[in-house]
Formats: structure tokens, C-alpha cells, sequence
């Protein structure tokens, strides 16, 4: 499974935000996106994701190969943690669930409404939908956000998991993660923020005596 | 997608506010007309019609902006999106969960509110068959209308500014049914006419609706 | 090569338009005064409608107008889609007030004109309703331009908007002849019919016609100008805002 990305250009709105990103991801690989705050790391996972159509560039990868988990958990509060997983896993085409409830440790939530949990435990949760999905590349936006030091090791360890099994995955993160093989890309070179070349009103013109 | 369906009817059923409510404004609705035109049977008979119809139309106006607006607040649109479930597939089973969760009550409810407001006996069947008919184009026509203004902070108002003036040939010829079938006239025509409308939207809406969300959602 | 396309360049369409806007606005003017002085000073009161029947030079070509007007912004909103020029979709956002402000006069002279003839102001007939219905067709459409920020989604929403209200508006305009037959009197202007309205009252109308059409065209071209420069204004801003 193999994710390659060759000079992206992404926007966001009437904005681009990043050009030139070129890097590829490997099957068993993982990629550590860095950079600071506003500097597009979300706008990037959003343009491979499919969400946001990009300006320019390729985006290489298996189709329907890509999961995405943004900085909203996308858990419904009414449901409990198992109906949540079962809703996901009848999306994505039935997978069990039992690896992702083994992986975050939601064994003893399984019965708890999202809504009475707390925001680490909401994490876990919307973490585990990645496993349920099935998909070999996961594109993760500040996956830890929320999560004390014994549920990072959990994540750590599901990541290598996914890793060994041949997946791969692209992770936006500012916390060492414990992944020492990962390769890390920083995306501050990329930043380019401009009006889009595509935007004829980016462009200026001369409008005559009128 | 059938994931889709049972998810937001579970939700329904457990968050409240899904199937009650509007059944409680088409009562309270229906309630208030005699003592705004005055209790006089004759006159209530005669615009009963009328004003089921329009009261079940604004009952499903209600809900609308709920039909997407919380899936896009907690980023699960975000994620439907990038799943194998088409846009298309999410917007009409949205259209068809807001279906069963407001426009089948108050089809069912039709015909009490119908005994209030003194509709004449048969005109019975003709509502119910016109609501059964015309609801899920309501439905579905409105969901397009949720998928337009799903980006916009309190976009309720004005989800209800683009979507009556689509709901007005399902209203006309719903409630023209209804009130030919009190008069002892044609009413097949206009349900016929009801149900070709439902048909299209049925078919043609849920890709504009997805369309509206894959803009929003970029 | 030179082809329609090279319009849809704002730098171009500038230019052009500077130059078309003044000929469009004084062959407006012009067709405007000229169609209705004659119209309204020197052709003979009707036998049955008096005086009242000059409102006509008014009424018919605004109600024209703002039909096409929403025609005009289907097209361009298809451009839009299928192509995406960006002067095209603008052009639409453009074309609507123009469309509201045409719908209502249309409405308004309507309203004058039913007073005198059918001793009502307003009558739930089948072609006034299809205004009033147009008329919120547009103030639909220019509330999701305003309530949304980003200029291309939404130029996106309300082309996806004006294709769907469009299927509907024609769809209502069915719903409304079967559900009232109605007062209006019939077409008074279309080519085939046997009984037009006759070659006096026929003229001036042709002209101020015309002169409405050119004052849709100036004011589409002017208000989409300022539409451009707005764009730029806000391109220049954001780009203020990154550097």
C-alpha cells in the first residue's frame, strides 16, 4: 500500500495555502507531518482525504485505501461506544470490531454512552474507528490530542500494529509519538500562501478610463 | 447505507425531539386555526383541507435544518464522506430517516386532526393517500434545502426561504386532492400529479443534495 | 483564435464592457424616452380600458424582462457550472436584483392596472402568482449568495440553487394553471396569435421593449463590473492578509 503525493498544491477557500509537497509513504511506513499552527498540516490530510478538491499536483494512492480522522471525534453522544463502532463498521462494509475495542481498551466502556465520556475517552473511541474501517492508510490530524501518556502508548502501539501489518499512515502531530522508525517531513517549505494561480482575480488588471 | 438509516432513527428515538415534535406543532397548529377563523363547522370543512396540508408542510419545515446540521457539527460528515458510502447514498437515506421520523406521523395523525377540523367523511382516504404520497417529496426537497445551508451559522431561516417556494406544486396539488375529494370531484388527477412529483424529487434530488455537500464540505 | 470564452477573463470582459456600457445605456435611454412618450402621449385610449391601458408600456416589458432575467441567470449559472468562469456566475449574482427589481415592478404596475379593470388589487390568478413566486425564487437566491463566505462555494450553491428552483418554477407555473384558471387576460404579444393587440399600441411597445432589454444589459454589465472589482478588492485584502 503505497500513498505518493507529487507536487500538491492544496487550498483552503479562495487561499492556497501549500505548493510543491512532494513525499511518498510506503507500505509499513509512517509519516510525521510537522510544522506550525496555521501552516496547513489540516488542509493537507483534508486534500488527501478527497475532501478538498486540490489546485494542482497528484495524489497517488489505492482507491477508497485512505481513513481519515480529523480533530472532531464524529461520535454520536446518544449512542453507546459499541453502537458507535457497529454504525462505522456497517459504513465502511461489516469488519469486527474486536481488534479496535482490544486496541484502545474499550472493553469496559463498551456500554457507555459517548456523551457521558470524556473528551481522552472520546478520542480513544474515534481512534478506534480507524481499525474498524479496515483501510491500509490512515491520515490522522492531531491523533492525541486528549489522551494522557498511557493512551499515546496504546495509539503508538496500534500505529506500529497497522505499520507491521502493512499499512501505512501520515500523521499531523506536535508530540513525540514513540515511533522512532517514522521518517518526519516538516511542511514549512511547502507554505506558500497566496491567492490561488487559478484565481483570475488574483490577477492584476488594468481596466481602462472606464 | 442501511447503517445510515438505523443510526439516525436510533438517534431519534433516543435524543427526542425526532418524532414528537413535529407531530406536537401539527396539533397545535391544527388547534389554533378554529380560534383564528372561528368555530363555525361549515367554514372549518371547508378549508380542512387546506389546512392539514399546509400545517404537515410546516411540520416537516421544522426538523430540516436538523437533518444535517449535527452531523456536521461533530465532523461525522467529514468522515461519511471519505467512507464508501456515496453522497447520494447519505442524502436520501437522510431523505428517507426524516421521512419516518416526521412525514409518517403526521400521516398518521392526519385524519384525527381531520375529525377536528370537521372534514367531511370522504375526504378520508384522499388525505392520508395525498400525505403518503406528497410527504417524502417534502422530505426530500427539504433535505436539498439542508444540504445548501449546512456551512451557514443559524442557516434555519433561511433553509426555510429557499425550500417553500419548492414545496409549493407539492402543497397545491396535495391540498387540491384533498379538497376536490370534498367536493365530490376528480381527485385522482392532482394525486397522480402529487405522486409524479414525489417520483422526480425522489430521483433528481439526492444528487443535487450531494453535490450542495461535497461544496460544503471542501 | 478569438472565441465567446475569452469573456470569461475579467481582464477582458473590463474592457470590453467599459466600452459596451455607455452604447448599451444611451441606446436604453434613448429607446426608453422614445417608446414611452409616444406610448403614453400619442396613442389613442383603449374603447374598453381608457387611459389605464397605457401602463402596459410598463408592465409587459418588465414582466418580459424579469422572466428572462432568471433565464439569463440559469445560463450563466450552467457556464458556471460546466466551465467555471468565474465572470459568468458573477454576471448571475449580478443579473438578480436587476431580476427582483423587474419582478416587482411587474408585480406593482399589475396591481395598478387590476384595480380599475377587474376591481381588485390583487387576484390569486395564475400569472400574478407566478410572479409573487418568481419573486421569492430571486430573494432566495440572493440570500444564499449573502450567506455565504467563500465567494466559489458560493457561486457553486446558488448555481446548484437557480438549476433546481428553475425545475421547480416550471413545475409551479403547471401547478398554478391547474389550480385557477384565472382573470389574466392571454398573451397579448405572441406572433401567432389571431387577436394581437392592434399596430397603434403595437410600436411604442415594440420600442420600450427594446429599451428595457438594453437597460437589463446595461445594468447586468455595470453591477457585474462592480462584482469583479469587489472580487479583487476582497483578492487583495487576503492577499494583504498572508503576505
Amino acid at each position: 500500500m503505497n500513498l505518493s503525493v507529487t507536487d500538491l498544491a492544496c487550498a483552503r477557500g479562495p487561499a492556497q495555502i501549500l505548493s510543491g509537497v512532494t513525499f511518498s509513504v510506503a507500505a509499513g511506513r509512517a509519516l510525521i507531518l510537522r510544522g506550525p499552527n496555521g501552516a496547513g498540516k489540516t488542509t493537507l490530510l483534508r486534500t488527501l482525504a478527497g475532501l478538498t478538491p486540490p489546485l494542482a499536483g497528484r495524489i497517488e494512492a489505492e482507491p477508497e485505501s485512505i481513513a481519515y480522522a480529523a480533530h472532531a471525534d464524529g461520535l454520536k453522544a446518544a449512542l453507546t461506544v459499541e453502537e458507535n463502532l457497529a454504525f462505522w463498521a456497517s459504513v465502511f462494509g461489516t469488519r469486527d470490531p474486536a481488534p479496535a475495542i482490544e486496541a484502545f481498551h474499550l472493553a469496559p466502556l463498551l456500554q457507555r454512552r459517548a456523551g457521558e465520556m470524556s473528551a481522552g475517552q472520546k478520542r480513544r473511541l474515534s481512534l478506534a474507528r480507524l481499525l474498524v474501517t479496515g483501510r491500509p492508510v490512515w491520515c490522522l490530524d492531531e491523533p492525541t490530542v486528549s489522551l494522557d501518556t498511557e493512551n499515546v502508548a496504546r495509539f503508538a502501539a496500534a500505529v506500529k500494529a497497522h505499520l507491521a501489518r502493512g499499512g501505512s499512515a501520515v500523521i499531523a502531530t506536535h508530540i513525540d509519538l514513540g515511533l522512532p522508525e517514522a521518517e518526519t517531513l516538516d511542511i514549512t517549505p511547502f507554505v506558500a500562501k497566496r491567492i490561488a494561480a487559478s484565481d483570475p482575480f488574483g490577477d492584476s488588471f488594468a481596466e481602462g478610463a472606464a | 447505507m442501511i447503517g445510515l438509516l438505523k443510526r439516525d432513527l436510533t438517534l431519534a428515538i433516543r435524543a427526542g425531539g425526532g418524532f414528537g415534535l413535529s407531530l406536537a406543532f401539527f396539533l397545535i397548529f391544527t388547534t389554533l386555526v378554529p380560534f383564528g377563523v372561528g368555530p363555525q363547522t361549515q367554514i372549518l370543512a371547508e378549508i380542512a383541507p387546506g389546512i392539514l396540508w399546509l400545517g404537515a408542510l410546516l411540520a416537516c419545515l421544522l426538523s430540516l435544518d436538523r437533518i444535517f446540521q449535527l452531523d456536521w457539527e461533530d465532523g461525522t460528515l467529514d468522515l461519511v464522506a471519505t467512507s464508501p458510502v456515496p453522497l447520494e447514498g447519505l442524502a436520501a437515506m437522510k431523505a428517507l430517516a426524516h421521512w419516518i421520523t416526521t412525514g409518517l406521523p403526521l400521516v398518521a395523525a392526519a385524519p384525527v386532526l381531520g375529525l377536528l377540523l370537521n372534514l367531511p367523511g370522504a375526504a378520508y382516504p384522499w388525505l392520508v393517500a395525498s400525505l403518503a404520497l406528497g410527504t417524502p417529496a417534502l422530505s426530500a426537497i427539504g433535505t436539498f434545502g439542508a444540504a445548501l445551508t449546512v456551512g451557514i451559522k443559524r442557516g434555519g431561516l433561511l433553509l426555510s426561504l429557499l425550500v417553500l417556494p419548492l414545496y409549493m406544486p407539492t402543497l397545491i396539488f396535495g391540498a387540491l386532492c384533498v379538497s376536490r375529494a370534498t367536493e365530490g370531484q376528480d381527485a385522482a388527477t392532482p394525486l397522480v400529479l402529487v405522486a409524479g412529483i414525489t417520483a422526480g424529487s425522489l430521483a433528481l434530488l439526492p444528487f443535487a443534495a450531494a453535490a450542495a455537500l461535497r461544496v460544503n464540505l471542501r | 483564435m478569438s472565441s465567446l470564452w475569452e469573456y470569461a477573463n475579467p481582464r477582458k470582459f473590463m474592457a470590453t464592457s467599459a466600452f459596451l456600457l455607455p452604447w448599451t445605456a444611451g441606446i436604453a435611454a434613448l429607446c426608453l424616452v422614445t417608446g414611452l412618450v409616444w406610448g403614453f402621449f400619442f396613442t389613442p385610449d383603449d374603447f374598453r380600458q381608457g387611459s389605464t391601458v397605457k401602463i402596459i408600456y410598463v408592465h409587459v416589458p418588465a414582466a418580459i424582462m424579469a422572466v428572462n432575467a432568471w433565464f439569463m441567470m440559469l445560463v450563466t449559472s450552467i457556464i458556471w457550472v460546466i466551465r467555471r468562469h468565474h465572470v459568468s456566475v458573477l454576471a448571475a449574482k449580478a443579473a438578480a436584483p436587476v431580476g427582483v427589481v423587474f419582478t416587482v415592478i411587474a408585480l406593482a404596475t399589475g396591481a395598478l392596472w387590476g384595480q380599475p379593470m377587474w376591481g381588485t388589487w390583487w387576484e390569486w390568478d395564475p400569472r400574478l402568482t407566478s410572479f409573487l413566486i418568481l419573486f421569492l425564487f430571486y430573494l432566495g437566491y440572493m440570500a444564499l449568495w449573502e450567506a455565504i463566505e467563500n465567494p466559489d462555494s458560493a457561486a457553486d450553491l446558488t448555481s446548484v440553487l437557480c438549476l433546481v428552483g428553475s425545475v421547480f418554477a416550471v413545475i409551479s407555473r403547471y401547478a398554478l394553471l391547474f389550480w385557477n384558471q384565472g382573470l389574466h387576460q392571454g398573451a397579448t404579444l405572441s406572433l401567432d396569435a389571431e387577436q394581437n393587440i392592434s399596430n397603434v399600441y403595437w410600436y411604442p411597445l415594440v420600442i420600450t421593449l427594446a429599451g428595457f432589454g438594453f437597460l437589463f444589459i446595461a445594468l447586468v454589465l455595470y453591477r457585474t463590473r462592480t462584482e469583479i472589482r469587489a472580487r479583487r478588492l476582497k483578492a487583495l485584502i487576503a492577499q494583504e492578509r498572508m503576505a
